[in-house]
């Protein structure tokens, strides 16, 4: 079966590159599958959201990503993120404490961008929100 | 002991301590080199990427962002200058204040206003003690910036430029700008000046335009034939709109980490010079002692034997 190339690239550096059969994330317009053989595509992703890399292995590689976008070529597929974690990474209790004390439809943009942050964290880590 | 000799011997005492902190730091900056070379090249990735993603997306689609097209009368020009929080690290801050008060000169010579935006205390504290006014300044991060501060301050600038869109209302005297509907005065470009890392011993401030913006051409080999038609989700506009500032905060972030890196090798390379010049007095002044000892003895076996010669000349009289 025809694999797909991905590639998580952060800000600060490169955090992940391997082959997989599927990513799943949701853009701003909704969720997304791909598949080995997509058409060409740019898309930002939703904030606060995350993205599922199936690798070829059968593991599942879950990761909290805000601010990011997606590049799908033929040649693979490349996630920038601002930020990156991978979901066993991340502390579940810091990302509630988070979420707890900025408010998702407050006025104050730095403190809706906390809460989309702690919101990513939380789902990728499996946590409902 | 003579007095001189107890001076000089204080003095490579203390010419000695200065050289250990001097070494010492130049081992610091040495480390603090390769680190920040390490993170400029941990960050080339994501700058490759998001260059190639907004080149596709700047051809795929006939867009006429704000921030890729030239305003038709510019009249204020921000301009960001990068310097150090610490000092001694030889010219390294002045170059850049110098670089930055040149480009200045040119924005006023072609008839448009400079707005100053520093980061690091050093140019902070240029400007305060001449009195000029700064829109914007930055300090604390200057040896160690993280990506988050490159945020900070592209949100300002570009807060900053979208406002200068529009900065004489209808309602303004003229030729007195008041800001426009949002009240706040901008800019209508924006300028920086940081220092490229060209080698460990070659540094060189550099000031380049930001906004409006020329998208820098990836480096790698253009691809066979056209560009793949890309699907855009959202569509292309708003995609741009998002794109452009995170660009921008990526340039921002690599002109940060590589001024990171000229300070530390601009540092290396005063204290290098440092250290060796301690070396160089030090070496001198231990000759100079060594000198004073041997007088010292001299003129105390002079004393001995002229003493001597004087109680054998009485002995001998009487």
């Amino acid at each position: 079966m025809a694999s797909l190339h991905v590639e998580l690239v952060a800000v600060e550096r490169m955090i992940w590159s391997g082959e997989a059969t599927q990513v799943l994330t949701r853009t701003t317009e909704g969720e997304l599958g791909i598949l080995p053989g997509h058409i060409s595509l740019l898309g930002q992703l939703a904030d606060g959201g995350i993205v599922r890399i199936d690798e070829e292995d059968g593991e599942q590689l879950v990761v909290a990503v805000h601010g990011g976008f997606l590049s799908v070529t033929e040649k693979g597929v490349s996630i920038l993120a601002e930020l990156a974690e991978f979901a066993d990474e991340i502390d579940v209790d810091r990302a509630r404490r988070a979420l707890d004390n900025a408010d998702l439809a407050s006025d104050d943009p730095d403190e809706r961008q906390a809460a989309l942050r702690a919101t990513s964290r939380l789902r990728a880590a499996g946590q409902s929100v | 002991m003579g007095a001189q000799l107890r001076v000089l011997r204080r003095r490579i005492r203390s010419v000695q301590s200065t050289k250990k902190i001097t070494k010492a730091m130049e081992l610091i900056a040495a480390s603090r080199i390769a680190k920040a070379q390490a993170r400029v090249e941990a960050s080339k990735p994501y700058a490759e990427e998001i260059t190639r993603v907004l080149s596709a997306l700047a051809s795929s689609a006939s867009v006429d962002h704000p921030m890729l097209t030239e305003r038709e009368n510019p009249e204020r020009a921000g301009v960001l200058v990068v310097t150090s929080d610490r000092g001694l690290a030889g010219g390294y801050s002045a170059n850049a204040l110098r670089t930055a008060e040149e480009l200045m000169q040119l924005i006023r010579s072609e008839g448009k206003e400079p707005v100053l935006y520093v980061i690091g205390r050093k140019g902070v504290a240029y400007y305060r003690f001449r009195n000029r006014e700064l829109a914007g300044s930055w300090t604390g991060f200057s040896e160690q910036p993280r990506y988050e501060d490159a945020r900070e301050v592209g949100q300002t600038l570009i807060k900053a430029f979208v406002a200068g869109k529009d900065d004489i209302s209808a309602t303004a005297t003229e030729g007195l700008p008041d800001g426009g509907d949002d009240g706040i005065v901008g800019v209508d470009e924006l300028h920086i000046v940081y220092t490229e890392f060209r080698s460990m011993i070659s540094q060189t401030p550099v000031a380049t335009r930001i906004v409006p913006l020329v998208v820098e051409e990836s480096e790698e080999e253009a691809p066979d034939g056209p560009l793949p038609l890309y699907e855009f989700e959202p569509e292309a506009e708003t995609l741009l709109d998002a794109l452009l500032p995170k660009y921008i905060t990526t340039r921002l972030y690599a002109a940060l980490l590589e001024s990171a890196a000229s300070e530390s090798a601009a540092r290396r390379r005063a204290m290098k010079a440092a250290t060796d010049n301690a070396d160089e007095i030090a070496k001198t002044l231990v000759r100079q002692a060594n000198q004073a000892r041997q007088a010292e003895i001299t003129q105390e076996l002079s004393e001995i034997v002229g003493g001597a010669d004087a109680l054998t000349a009485a002995g001998s009289d009487s």
